[in-house]
């Protein structure tokens, strides 16, 4: 037994444990292994008057480090179902980008020695993927910060380009599906472009790409795409679909952020005026040094989409459904925002009626969620619900978006099926519009006082 | 020409992706890790011929290298568990039997 030493090297030890572990870190001194309690006690043994001195030293007191008396609840993180905001980074897709990180780190627009060829290969590898996924050729694609900067380029840049004779832009950002008819009739003879979203964001819509494009063609106006949440979860084809630009974006499609890319046609050509100058690289569209890992980044992250978009997809249409079918076969008036037969499953958009979104959402407090937005209640229009509720159908319009992806488990969904059926319950219990409801009491027959 | 690989080889392989699959910290990719190595191994169970066995071994060992580092870089930077993880394993065997 040699207490001057031994309790103190194992305080050290167990302090130097604790904080890697948190969660050991934060429990109380009784969890202590017995053999360090023991110790604690030989120190204080009368016998031990060498031991005196360091007793002041190792008694643990409660500030003591590591040693509060009260229980600490454990931290626990929330599961994420987010994707349409972002997607975490693949371990494949990081896997690809370390070298470029660290041995391999030259500049890809360096001529003169090996550094910068391994970059500029690496590059073109990327852009060969980015291109193979859509369809396209890799001279039509330059890399660019992200979808948005992809669209400012697109949009700006053809309406700079051409502004002497076409002044006209149709632009969209109604998540409903658009009426072609009336898309047709708005077209001008000034009219130098067209953008729409492939996939919306919020409710998860897919528009007839294939329809405007073939309109715009035979119109002869380029017809732009933002497909930051379509690109590598449903097969988009520039050609089939006659898109002149699209948008892609790294971090949608579980790749880095700050980096994404524009798909530029070059047969018929699409003239673009840059906005950005600079040293010219990118064909001139996009001047600035070429960030080597993030686009091997995009590159990898674009070819495992590829390879993978059957795997994933049934998959992510599996999950989307349990959850789909495991909160409506439990809770009643729920609707999903926008067309069943015309969404990407991944997103999944619910509205709760006789509940306030934004209480439900805080209440969800262990899934990372998001609320639809606004313009979601344009597609709730024909819905049950909102008739219901008649004067008061901003109650209807609080919607909860649910992303799933291709890490999300079924454990996740059944998870999340349990919090919100269960919050859902709750809520409407103390809500006076549901017991109304309960007693048969028809919302519309009753006159809102005015204030 | 290369020798095709024997089925010693694969199940050999086929074990140790499994078991490096382990090693993610992060929930999610653990379980992606396992289930994607289960589904691409069960997928190509019947393949017979001897040059696209090969190929497929060739992507596994790749995969394995994948996993072994990025399973360990990830198991670096480990941070607090998943709500989710409290219920691994009671229900692991349940989920598992559903696919």
């Amino acid at each position: 037994m040699t207490p001057l030493t031994s309790p103190s090297r194992l305080l050290t030890r167990h302090l130097g444990y604790n904080v890697t572990f948190r969660q050991r870190f934060l429990n109380p001194v009784t969890s202590l292994p017995k053999q360090t309690q023991r110790k604690f006690t030989s120190v204080t043994a009368p016998d031990q008057a060498a031991a005196v001195t360091t007793q002041t030293l190792v008694t643990p007191s409660p500030e003591s480090l590591g040693f509060e008396e009260t229980s600490v609840k454990k931290v626990r993180r929330p599961i994420y179902l987010d994707m349409q905001a972002t997607t975490p980074v693949d371990p494949r897709v990081l896997d690809a980008m370390l070298p470029y990180l660290t041995q391999h780190y030259g500049n890809p627009h360096s001529r003169t020695h090996a550094y910068g060829w391994e970059a500029e290969k690496a590059v073109e590898q990327a852009r060969t993927h980015v291109a193979e996924l859509i369809g396209a050729d890799p001279k039509e694609i330059v890399f660019t910060s992200g979808a948005t900067e992809s669209n400012n380029i697109s949009v700006k840049g053809v309406a700079r380009f051409y502004k002497s004779s076409k002044k006209h832009i149709i632009t969209t950002q109604i998540a409903r599906l658009i009426d072609l008819n009336a898309f047709a009739e708005s077209i001008r003879p000034d009219t130098s472009l067209v953008s729409i979203m492939t996939v919306n964001n919020e409710i998860g819509v897919t528009q007839p790409v294939e329809e405007i494009g073939r309109i715009c063609r035979s119109k002869k106006i380029f017809f732009h795409t933002d497909a930051a949440q379509a690109v590598g979860k449903i097969p988009v084809d520039v050609n089939k679909m006659n898109i002149d630009l699209m948008s892609i974006s790294g971090h949608k499609i579980y790749g880095p952020k700050g980096i994404g890319a524009l798909y530029v046609r070059r047969k018929p050509r699409v003239r673009l005026e840059a906005l950005q100058s600079g040293g010219g690289q990118e064909r001139g569209l996009r001047s600035g040094t070429v960030p080597t890992p993030l686009v091997v980044g995009l590159g990898e992250a674009c070819r495992i989409a590829k390879e993978e978009m059957q795997y994933d997809s049934e998959r992510v249409k599996k999950l989307s459904q349990r959850l789909i079918d495991g909160i409506m076969s439990k809770v009643q008036h729920i609707v999903r925002n926008g067309d069943p037969n015309a969404s990407y499953p991944g997103c999944v958009n619910l509205s709760f009626a006789y509940i306030e979104g934004e209480s439900l959402l805080m209440a969800l407090k262990d899934i990372a969620l998001s609320s639809g937005s606004a313009c979601t209640s344009a597609s709730l229009e024909p819905s049950y619900v909102l008739r219901a509720l008649g004067a008061e159908d901003d109650m209807a319009h609080s919607s909860i978006r649910f992303g799933i992806g291709r890490f999300t488990t079924e454990r996740e969904i059944d998870l999340v099926v349990d919090r919100v059926v269960r919050h859902v319950d709750k809520l409407r219990e103390m809500s006076p519009l549901w017991e109304m409801v309960q007693e048969g009491i028809d919302l519309k027959s009753i006159q809102w006082s005015q204030h | 020409m290369s020798v095709t690989p024997s089925r010693t080889q694969v199940l050999q392989i086929y074990r140790s992706l499994l078991k490096a699959s382990k090693n993610f910290s992060n929930y999610n990719f653990r379980d992606y890790a396992y289930r994607k190595t289960r589904d691409s191994f069960h997928q190509h169970k019947n393949e017979t011929r001897p040059d696209k066995i090969t190929e497929l071994v060739k992507k596994a060992e790749h995969e394995l290298n994948v996993v072994k580092r990025q399973g360990y870089l990830n198991s670096l930077y480990a941070v607090d568990r998943l709500i989710v993880e409290d219920l691994e394993g009671k229900e692991a065997t349940r989920v598992r039997g559903e696919n």
